[in-house]
């Protein structure tokens, strides 16, 4: 009764046997050690407020790229304005994509800029807390399906077999971030620890040439801070994704990070290697606090 | 809706696994699925054709790699259909396979290649690969890994690693080069050779190789299925580890034999899911299986609103008294099937199918004992479930239940073909065609376990009630004899008390002299989590949870529950909750959960002796092992409880279960 129901493959021998992963979750095409993501002059105000000035640093593909920074340095108004939520006054951020072609974001709309591959996760979590883990993270497919109203509304044909192409790559996600358990669960039953790691699945989906990640480890346990490095780290070198990270948690900056930007008070104070940054004298005074001379 | 029971493949003195598959693959084509794997969310299924080819291509590849016949291959990862392929493949060249527990670390993995002389080892993923890779210097005589999981192996560059596709697509290449060298070699096999090696579970010391041949095993498939029979449309979930020999026994000796599906779990998170989808018809585990089961229902029943709460304990009291007269021989009342009919509907049926066992038609439990009242309770919902006993010696299976003949307390009559003896010490003596070839290059054991007229030596006491079932007392060194000369099983006050759902382990202490019984008690973090929870009781930590007051009152109450059905002799009178819970990384129980009685007695001899000589408290130094092979150390204080006037709060402190 159940064989009917399980689709009979071709009986076939060969490569499609093997268990590698069939989707490729990096959206760019550049070599690793390339330029990815140009950030040039970034002026952000609020009024009088200046929430960036002057801020440049570039982003190499296939890197982990660390922002850290005391609380109002400005480090998710910096993402906010690469992701398209904010509008710098000054700047430029520019998008690198294989052979040559780059592409402003300032002057790009939010949904364009995802489309163009820049995933991110929330410091609180964005999710649709009343649709399941799957829903949530098909939606992260969303900006790839193309069918319109109507074919979507007939559903049988191509809408299908698009559904049925997107989950294919989903249900690597899924494998990857080890969340097949919890696969048909609404978000909003899920421990905390899990629906941050369902985010970073969605912002995955969407096979991102530049992944952002905002605080993806705050409220955590060692624990689940663990793991969740541990899928930032399997993202990143299993999949190749750039991926530029929020944290405060010196620790695993420390431990999982290829560069480190640091930003105080809204302008960019230090960029470098990890031990570099962690070394200046500047970035001790404004970030680590004095007693890190002892 | 169930396929009639189609031919079975007639199996003779020269009959092995690969000649079964190329049997099989020639009536079946790809007419029938051989293998499912839940793998992205679909179960992924392989035909017997597709099988068969993998496996002749992996026997090539295997054969282009220098395997020859008499080696032994090992295979080191979670259930996959690329293990039994493994299997086959290394069968048809004359090779065996032995399987490595897949969280087997370190000194473990060493020990069964070093033994086993193995060179080469097939491993499922990155996880496993790195466990070799660590212990490479101590692994001269490893020449080749191969893995069949490929994530994040990428950047691996050792000479002696290869991918698992890429050795069946040189395979295919050197078939073709030598044409009709494999079915030659098949040809070659016969029934005598060595299939595969188990590892014993080893409660007693080193794990030692146990040689099986293609008839022990296939023998004891027969035998099993002429008593229970397994037809080919019946739906079976392999999860257990497949280097144990209750999962062998099962997955190759008799859904192989029979030619029926064998489903693959797909995560071991996901297992009780895929358990529950699946639905299968026949299912064996050990009794922590069976005993977590309970443990889940219970909670989910005491968490349940009043409404489903009484009509569990209705619907139960109904199945128990139904299930009673049945296993009693006794046809029920009209009334009481009646009634049964509805608490089937209202209440069984729905809990039968939250733990995946609507289909069920027989299901087993062996490799330890377990207790009488869980196995009542399985009985009571509806759930066909019987005892096995046997060793991996014996391929397994030797002794078991029929249908109509159960008895909770004993594991049932000898299967055909079995002789059983009971020695005059007191052990239980076992010979059929299924006993083992010897151990793996150790001549010594093996004579000490198998004496000249084939019997084999189990090391279990136990002896043949009225009935003529056997009754397993308890490994024979450990039976004890009270002050008053009642002989005694740890194992049955254990078991007793690991009736709780509070209880996930429990250990007892008796010695020479002392007249008192006393206990080491592992609580069940998930129950008592959720218990404290409702009790609105913080805790962060096991160790934190274990040494709150609150549930050493708790645990108290439920050894007070125990003590009830026990003698007076017998009787636990005081006890420690243990600071952690027994962990096979630790080497205190072994990878199939058994309790490693040594290494207990002298990890916690501190615990021991302030348990028997009376103390309130003992400060124990805790050594944690990492999976990393890391330590730490640290000194927790234990309380003593003593049972000595105890008395339980009125009710109950736990949660209102119902099923008692």
């Amino acid at each position: 009764m159940f064989s009917n129901l399980i689709r009979r493959s071709k009986p076939t021998v060969g490569e499609d046997v093997s268990r590698a992963y069939r989707h490729n979750l990096n959206g760019s095409r550049l070599q690793p050690g390339d330029l990815q993501l140009e950030i040039a002059g970034v002026i952000l105000r609020f009024g009088g407020v200046r929430a960036l000035d002057d801020v440049s640093f570039n982003v190499c593909q296939g890197d982990i790229h660390a922002i850290i920074g005391p609380n109002g340095a400005g480090k998710t108004s910096l993402l906010n304005c690469v992701s398209g939520l904010y509008r710098p006054q000054q700047g430029r951020i520019t998008l690198h994509h294989d052979g040559g072609k780059t592409r402003e974001l300032t002057r790009t709309a939010p949904s364009r800029i995802a489309r163009l591959g820049v995933g991110r996760t929330f410091q609180n979590i964005e999710l649709f807390r009343n649709m399941t883990v799957l829903e949530n993270l098909m939606l992260g497919r969303h900006v790839h399906m193309n069918h319109g109203l109507f074919r979507s509304f007939l559903w049988f044909g191509p809408a299908q077999r698009q559904e049925i192409r997107e989950r294919e790559l989903v249900e690597e996600v899924i494998d990857l971030l080890e969340i097949q358990a919890v696969r048909t669960k609404t978000v909003g039953s899920l421990a905390y620890g899990f629906q941050k790691r369902v985010e970073l699945g969605r912002a995955l989906s969407l096979q991102p040439a530049v992944l952002l990640l905002d605080e993806p480890m705050a409220g955590m346990n060692a624990e689940e801070k663990e793991d969740m490095a541990r899928f930032i780290l399997d993202v990143n070198e299993l999949a190749g994704v750039t991926t530029v990270l929020i944290e405060h948690d010196m620790g695993v900056i420390m431990d999982i990070s290829d560069r480190v930007s640091v930003l105080d008070f809204g302008r960019c104070i230090a960029d470098g290697a990890p031990d570099e940054v962690g070394s200046d004298q500047t970035v001790r005074d404004a970030y680590l606090g004095q007693e890190a001379h002892a | 809706m169930r396929k009639a029971a189609a031919e079975l493949i007639p199996v003779d003195e020269d009959t092995t696994f690969p000649k079964l598959l190329t049997e099989l693959a020639r009536r079946y084509g790809d007419s029938r699925i051989a293998t499912q794997e839940k793998r992205f969310g679909i179960w992924q299924p392989l035909t017997w054709n597709q099988v068969h080819a993998r496996a002749r291509d992996f026997a090539h590849g295997l054969a282009s790699l220098g395997v020859q016949a008499g080696e032994v291959v090992a295979v080191l990862g979670d259930n996959r259909p690329e293990w039994l392929i493994t299997e086959v493949a290394a069968q048809s060249l004359g090779a065996a396979t032995v399987g490595i527990y897949p969280t087997s670390v370190g000194e473990e993995v060493v020990h069964v290649l070093t033994d086993g002389k193995v060179r080469l080892v097939v491993c499922e993923d990155q996880e496993q690969v790195d466990k070799i890779v660590d212990l490479k210097a101590q692994l001269p005589a490893v020449e080749t890994v191969i893995y069949y999981d490929p994530r994040g192996l990428e950047s691996y560059d050792l000479p002696y690693l290869s991918e698992f596709t890429a050795v069946e697509a040189k395979g295919r290449e050197w078939g073709e080069q030598h044409p009709d060298w494999l079915d030659e070699q098949i040809g070659r096999g016969r029934g005598s050779d060595i299939a595969c090696i188990c590892t014993t579970s080893g409660t007693t010391g080193r794990p030692k190789l146990a040689m099986l041949s293609h008839k022990n095993l296939l023998d004891m498939g027969q035998s099993f299925m002429s008593v229970d029979p397994i037809r080919p449309g019946d739906r079976y979930l392999s999860f257990l580890p497949l280097a144990w020999i209750g999962e062998q026994m099962l997955t190759m000796a008799c859904c192989l034999q029979a030619g029926l599906t064998i489903s693959f779990a797909e995560e071991a998170i996901t297992q009780r899911s895929d358990l529950r989808e699946l639905g299968p018809h026949v299912m064996f585990s050990p009794p922590r299986i069976w005993e977590d089961m309970l443990s889940a229902v219970m909670v989910r029943v005491g968490e349940a609103g009043w409404l489903k709460r009484r009509a569990f304990a209705w619907g139960h009291g109904v199945g128990d008294r139904y299930a009673e007269a049945k296993l009693k021989g006794k046809k029920p009342g009209l009334g009481l099937r009646a009634k049964h009919w509805v608490a089937d509907w209202v209440a069984l049926r729905p809990v039968r199918d939250q733990l995946g066992l609507t289909r069920i038609q027989r299901c087993y439990t062996g490799g330890a004992p377990l207790g009488p009242d869980v196995f009542r309770f399985f009985h009571s919902i509806g759930v066909n479930l019987k005892q096995i006993y046997g060793q991996t010696e014996i391929c397994g299976i030797a002794v078991m239940h029929t249908d109509d003949d159960i008895k909770f307390a004993t594991v049932g009559k000898p299967c055909p073909g079995t002789e059983l003896k009971i020695a005059d010490n007191g052990e239980i003596l076992l010979r059929s065609s299924s006993v083992f070839q010897g151990y793996y290059a150790n001549e010594g054991a093996t004579a000490e376990t198998v004496d000249a007229e084939g019997w084999l030596h189990t090391g279990d006491a136990g002896y043949l009630d009225d009935d003529g079932h056997l009754v397993v007392i308890d490994r024979a060194k450990d039976v004890m004899s009270t002050p008053d000369g009642t002989r005694f099983s740890p194992a049955f006050i254990e078991n007793k008390l690991k009736f709780s759902p509070y209880v996930e382990e429990a250990v007892v202490f008796w010695q020479e002299g002392a007249p008192e019984i006393t206990a080491m008690i592992i609580m069940e973090p998930s129950t008592t989590g959720a218990w404290a929870e409702h009790q609105r009781l913080n805790y962060t930590t096991y160790t934190d949870l274990a040494g709150k007051e609150e549930v050493r009152e708790l645990i108290a109450e439920e050894v007070a529950r125990a003590n009830e059905d026990l003698p007076e002799s017998v009787r636990v009178r005081r006890f420690v909750l243990l600071h952690k819970q027994l962990d096979p990384d630790d080497d205190e129980i072994t990878r199939t959960r058994k309790v490693r009685r040594r290494v207990i007695n002298e990890r916690y001899a501190a615990i021991i002796d302030a348990l028997v000589s009376g103390g309130d408290s003992v400060t124990v130094k805790s050594t944690v092992t990492y999976q990393d092979g890391s330590k730490v150390t640290r000194e927790v204080p234990l309380r003593i409880v003593s049972m000595e006037g105890f008395v339980p709060k009125e009710g109950g402190r736990g949660l209102a279960f119902g099923v008692r």
